[in-house]
């Protein structure tokens, strides 16, 4: 492959793209399909998959809208080696193929005793913002954190987008690799062409040693900006991004949160019942008697995406938000 | 023709002894009996090898036995020991066992067909021969999953055979109530692939209609739903007294059993003597007490198993 230079810079979709075409090439048995994916159908929504069907042929086909069909068969194919990476166009499809995700894809190596497994990776995006109202822009990773069996990834930035699919790829367990609408065009540094990131490693973005701000997926684009702010007044913020949300780094986290005593967690997806609270439990359950401050969670409000901007707006958490949450644990 | 009837002998003495097991106290399980429906794998299996691929559903230990499975491990894995088919982690609703293409059982009516896609999509971008056979009943031709797979399979002639046992009963509900068609297998002509209605307690129409239907697929030529009439003796589930059946229907279908008019058939047409099918029932007896043993001897599946197969072992 020819490696890019360190500073260049690429948007997201350019290296999901890169990913898919360098994991094809790779490996005989990766093929993709999903809804209009294919060149003659447009790449995909996003254009992800652009090039990819004229250069792979049969590897790369666009499906009938039947989530619950092209889902299923991909996981027919992936217990026989296959390894299909499939994207459902919005994370809300999924809705229509949960029983293939969850009653199989993520049980058939347990329920089977481990004589099959099933080595799929399903692609999909979302994201509040653009005014698509209730069933295009929901954040649902809680429902596949909750289900055993299953890898929840969902990448903040460019390069990170390209070393965690490449590694979702390869992993012998379903993934279900969630894309931010809202970061697929911003430039990031260009990834390193055939090098995966580990699923299962969070990462340490900033070190700070007053708080632990957590966050994954678009609230990585928000945590950085609310750090800079508080860093002009002396807090320090640790920022970490889970990259893959389930199973969660818990050495990373815990290592953290011993050094600060405080942890805000940050996500889009609503509040109750969510990522945050797993997260805060846990870290509650495991360093109470070091926590200098309740672990604070910043989510999106308990109620369907709206429609209106400024419904949308009052939706999602604010920068202030995050802000009031670092300072709420350091007032303790 | 008596290989037909050697695996129809082993699927109803195993169910037999299944049930009275259960009605002992010995097993403790969710058991959905296929007796009534055994000509229809029998006849389909013989034309199948290890290769082909096989998806069932929940009523699907004729199936299994079928294809293939050795009853001895789906006998250890319904008593929940160690050397089940599944370690006895699926249980009667989930039996795997790859090496005779049991590739999936499911428990959730319609799901199996968009997964049996799947397996035909995998041999067909490996240029292979190898078939898949995706069996449901009558009550999943209304769910969607059978209707995207139909298309699915049609769109990219995969070579997938829908068997549909319609055994005239979804759960509690008639197939009239049920079912806006007098035919699945005309829910075919939808999907522009062929469509067979056969008497399923008949072998060799079940034997003739499978034939033409895995040539197809194994030509490359595409995907057949084949919809065989049947019925189930034992309701849904062990247990289940039937009253929604009326007693006139339940009647005729006991006097349309497969197993005694196959079996006298075989000897009026010299096929085989009474005492060599005498004999091989005793055979296949004898191989159930076998199996039966060697469940109960085995041990139980140690409960440390319940982290392990949940995700790949990371060395």
């Amino acid at each position: 492959m020819n490696a890019s230079p360190k500073s260049a810079q690429v948007n997201t979709i350019q290296a999901l793209n890169w990913a898919l075409d360098d994991a094809m090439a790779a490996d005989p048995n990766v093929v993709i399909f999903g809804e209009e994916i294919a060149d003659p159908e447009g790449g995909g929504i996003m254009k992800v998959s652009a090039g990819l069907s004229t250069k792979y042929g049969g590897r790369v086909r666009s499906t009938p809208i039947s989530e619950m069909g092209f889902t299923g068969a991909a996981v027919g194919a992936a217990i026989v080696g296959i390894r299909p990476v499939i994207e459902i166009m919005l994370m809300n499809f999924v809705a229509v193929c949960m029983d293939q995700i969850t009653n199989h894809a993520a049980k058939l190596r347990f329920m089977s005793g481990g004589q099959t497994h099933v080595p799929l990776v399903i692609r999909t995006m979302t994201g509040s913002g653009f005014q698509t109202g209730g069933q295009h822009a929901d954040f649902l990773e809680a429902w596949f954190c909750h289900t055993p069996g299953i890898k929840v990834v969902m990448p903040s930035n460019p390069a990170d987008a390209y070393g965690l699919l490449r590694a979702a790829i390869d992993d012998e367990d379903p993934v279900i690799f969630v894309e931010h609408l809202a970061s697929y065009w911003n430039p990031g540094a260009a990834p390193e062409r055939g090098k995966s990131i580990p699923l299962g490693k969070a990462n340490v973005v900033r070190s700070g040693k007053d708080v632990t701000v957590i966050g994954y997926s678009r609230s990585m684009l928000d945590i950085p900006v609310v750090a800079e702010k508080l860093a002009k007044e002396g807090i320090d913020c640790e920022i970490i991004d889970l990259r893959t949300v389930s199973p969660l780094d818990m050495d990373t986290l815990l290592t953290s949160v011993k050094k600060t005593g405080r942890a805000v967690v940050v996500h889009e997806a609503v509040k109750s019942f969510g990522v945050g609270a797993e997260v805060s439990a846990r870290i509650h359950e495991a360093l109470f008697r070091e926590l200098k401050a309740p672990v604070q969670r910043v989510a999106s409000k308990d109620s369907p995406v709206p429609f209106a901007k400024q419904l949308e707006a009052a939706f999602l958490y604010s920068h202030a938000d995050i802000e009031q949450a670092v300072r709420s644990t350091l007032r303790q | 023709m008596v290989a037909i009837f050697r695996k129809m002998a082993q699927i109803r003495l195993n169910d037999e002894r299944f049930i009275s097991l259960m009605k002992a106290g010995k097993m403790v399980m969710p058991y959905y009996s296929a007796r009534g429906q055994e000509a229809i794998p029998s006849a389909i299996s013989v034309l199948l090898t290890n290769d082909d691929y096989l998806v069932t559903i929940y009523r699907g230990i004729h199936d299994m036995i079928a294809k293939g499975v050795p009853p001895r491990l789906i006998w250890a894995e319904l008593a929940g020991r160690s050397t089940g088919a599944c370690k006895g982690k699926g249980g009667p609703m989930h039996i795997t066992h790859p090496k005779s293409g049991c590739m999936v059982t499911t428990g959730v009516v319609g799901a199996g067909m968009p997964i049996a896609c799947g397996l035909g999509l995998a041999s067909q971008l490996r240029g292979e021969k190898r078939v898949t056979v995706t069996n449901f009943g009558d009550g999943a031709s209304n769910i969607g999953a059978f209707h995207e797979s139909l298309n699915l399979a049609s769109v990219w002639k995969l070579p997938v055979i829908f068997v549909c046992q319609n055994n005239r009963y979804a759960e509690h509900t008639s197939f009239a109530k049920g079912t806006s068609i007098e035919h699945v297998a005309d829910r075919a002509k939808s999907y522009s692939m062929p469509g067979i209605t056969v008497d399923g307690n008949d072998p060799l129409a079940v034997y003739a209609a499978a034939k033409t239907a895995i040539d197809r697929a194994r030509a490359g030529e595409g995907p057949t739903l084949i919809e065989a009439l049947t019925f189930r003796f034992n309701g849904h589930l062990i247990g289940d007294m039937g009253e929604y059946i009326p007693k006139a229907e339940y009647q005729a279908a006991l006097a349309a059993d497969p197993y005694p008019r196959y079996r006298q058939w075989l000897i009026d047409d010299g096929h085989a003597g009474a005492a060599d099918l005498d004999k091989l029932e005793a055979d296949i007896k004898a191989e159930v007490d076998e199996s039966v043993a060697f469940a109960f001897d085995s041990p139980l599946t140690d409960p440390s198993e319940i982290t392990r197969d949940v995700y790949a072992e990371v060395a």
